[in-house]
């Protein structure tokens, strides 16, 4: 998680700032604004697994997402079940689904454009059942009754809610990087460089691929669930959308797909962008999509490590024994 | 119910015409350039709305605006290859992939901002005066579009057959390096084939706006149903593509008609994930991939 270069001091630092800043202002609306960004973080690190760790990259991180979220919804609006246990369910959901949706498509071989298109199918085929059968609330969706307190996981308190998520982005953050250190984080590198080389080094890549998914879909769901319990409604279209499944790869392809800060910062810097251009051009419908098309373009053709890998090249601390943080 | 069946499955054949068309020029740009198109279903709604908005201020009938559109949008493809889409990508699988969606994202949400979410339709009278077959009622602008797609599609295969651009095509996608040896410009015909592609689009979206609707997110349903079929069909099979398209334009009308009209897409994306899983080559593919 450490910096290697004062490119990326720097870059960490003004993230930093930036969310410690929120406490001092008088305007809730930014602070609100970037409990948004932090819960599309939650996703976008769990991408950053796959995607970026694992050289699988999803096009339908939405499956996984709004499975959690509706798991939870369900289990707390149909069966009246404590927020708390729909809150682990909804993690277990977001793994149980992350996992099924790796065992099929890598027990057949699935890797580059073809995995992407199965992920997304996987999401359309969720959404569609969704919004049609009575459990899940079809299109109208699933509302949570709103009773605040710390049994149902409701906070009045924008700052409370705010610190929570600042809490669990930094567990999720942990979490990468431990596994980023571990025996695993590297068999999944070396599948993500040369999958050939490391199964005849002996490494059960489909085991490590499955596993992997199952991680990125519990991150994935446990966004999901935070999107819910922050929000209290759900529909269809919100959580298994197109649009959350796009969000979970842009941010860390942006800020640097395979780091430990790059899905929090790339998330960050592009949601500021987005609305920093709805102010300018009064609050348009979808112009922040094209926005991080356009960034996401120039990303591709100019910073290809993102702006992670940009900043790792401006003043290295040590000589180039690791990548980057 | 069995009444229902035929009428059900001549009604998704006319739909599956139009998949197949829209999947022609999808597989196209896949066997040649090796490349998904996430954007193809937003250049058809872009031209949708352009054969919308012919109609509405210049009173152009859709099929008329087919000579117009054809060339615009070929022009529109070639442009997007040439000087988008392969300086952008820089030639990685995974980044082509990325810039297509990037480029689907700008066009819907320009659509979405200009055009607003209003669906929106022409009203042409005759093109639902119906056409009676075996005892099925089919509106006469589908059966139009059925024939058409079918003669497109002889049409695509002989000019890649028989015309030295199409053999320049071929060569392409057999041997990249060979081509280029010979004094093939590869960047000119990898857009060339994709301005074939995104044309094949324009035709589809002339065919199918008098009997269909437009809005911003119409592409996002047509591009998965034509990924499912470039798939199924073989990816860059041409006659897998018409086969494909026909069988799943039945699929769905069958799903619809016993699941109910909103499942009825549920069977695309089913039979998708199936034959990924299970046969990524496809029904006419050579080989796994």
């Amino acid at each position: 998680m450490k910096p290697q270069s004062m490119g990326q001091a720097v870059l960490i630092g003004l993230a930093l700032i930036y969310l410690a800043s929120l406490y001092f202002m008088s305007s809730p609306v930014w602070m609100g604004f970037t409990i948004n960004a932090l819960i599309v973080a939650v996703v976008a690190l769990a991408w950053n697994i796959t995607g970026g760790f694992g050289g699988m990259a999803s096009f339908g991180h939405a499956a996984m997402y709004g499975t959690g979220a509706y798991a939870s919804a369900i289990l707390q609006v149909q069966y009246g079940i404590n927020a708390w246990i729909a809150f682990a369910a909804g993690i277990v959901a977001g793994a149980a689904m992350g996992a099924f949706i790796g065992a099929l498509a890598f027990r057949y071989g699935l890797k580059g454009s073809y995995f992407a298109l199965v992920t997304l199918a996987f999401a359309e085929v969720l959404r569609i059942c969704a919004s049609s059968f009575a459990i899940t609330g079809g299109g109208s969706g699933l509302q949570l009754r709103l009773e605040p307190g710390l049994s149902t996981l409701q906070f009045n308190e924008r700052a409370v809610v705010y610190t929570i998520l600042l809490v669990i982005v930094a567990l999720v953050m942990a979490l990468t990087a431990w596994l980023k250190y571990s025996r695993f984080g590297a068999y999944l590198i070396a599948v993500r460089e040369n999958e050939d080389a490391a199964r005849a080094l002996g490494i059960d890549t489909y085991r490590i691929k499955v596993k992997a998914m199952a991680i990125s879909g519990a991150f994935a769901g446990l966004a999901g669930v935070l999107y819910l319990q922050v929000w209290l409604f759900i529909d269809s279209a919100v959580v298994y959308g197109s649009a959350v499944s796009i969000e979970a790869l842009i941010g860390p392809i942006i800020g640097g797909a395979g780091t430990v800060w790059g899905p929090l910062i790339g998330t960050l810097g592009l949601h500021l962008l987005g609305e920093g251009a709805k102010h300018l051009l009064h609050n348009a419908p979808g112009l922040n999509f094209v926005l991080y098309a356009v960034v996401l373009i120039c990303a591709l053709r100019f910073l290809p490590q993102g702006l992670m890998g940009l900043a790792a090249r401006i003043g290295t601390f040590r000589k180039k024994d690791d990548d980057n943080a | 119910m069995s009444s229902l069946i035929l009428p059900a499955v001549l009604s998704g054949l006319t739909m599956g015409a139009i998949y197949a068309l829209v999947a022609l020029g999808l597989t196209l740009i896949y066997g040649v350039l090796h490349i998904i198109n996430f954007a193809h279903g937003s250049l058809l709604m872009l031209a949708l709305y352009a054969a919308y908005f012919l109609f509405v201020h210049m009173g152009l009938d859709p099929y008329l605006a087919i000579p117009i559109l054809l060339p615009a949008f070929f022009c529109l493809g070639y442009v997007l290859q040439r000087w988008v889409i392969a300086p952008m990508s820089g030639g990685s699988e995974q980044n082509v992939l990325l810039v297509t969606l990037a480029l689907a994202l700008i066009i819907d949400n320009l659509a979405l901002y200009f055009w607003t979410s209003n669906t929106r339709s022409v009203d042409i009278p005759y093109a639902y005066n119906t056409v009676e077959f075996l005892g099925a009622y089919l509106p006469l602008g589908r059966v139009i579009a059925f024939f058409a797609a079918l003669a497109a599609a002889p049409l695509l295969w002989l000019f890649m057959t028989r015309t030295r651009t199409g053999s320049a095509i071929r060569a392409v996608a057999i041997e990249k390096r060979g081509a280029e040896i010979v004094g093939i410009d590869v960047n000119h015909t990898y857009a060339i084939c994709f301005g074939i592609g995104t044309a094949c689009v324009a035709l589809a979206a002339c065919l199918l706006l008098p009997t269909f609707y437009v809005t911003p997110q119409v592409g996002y349903t047509f591009v998965l149903v034509a990924f499912t079929t470039v798939v199924l069909g073989g990816m860059g099979s041409l006659p897998g593509a018409l086969i494909a398209g026909l069988l799943l334009g039945v699929i769905e009308s069958l799903c619809g008609l016993f699941l109910g009209e909103s499942l009825g897409q549920i069977g695309i994306f089913v039979a998708f994930i199936l034959i990924l899983l299970f046969k990524p080559s496809g029904l006419l593919g050579r080989r796994a991939a």
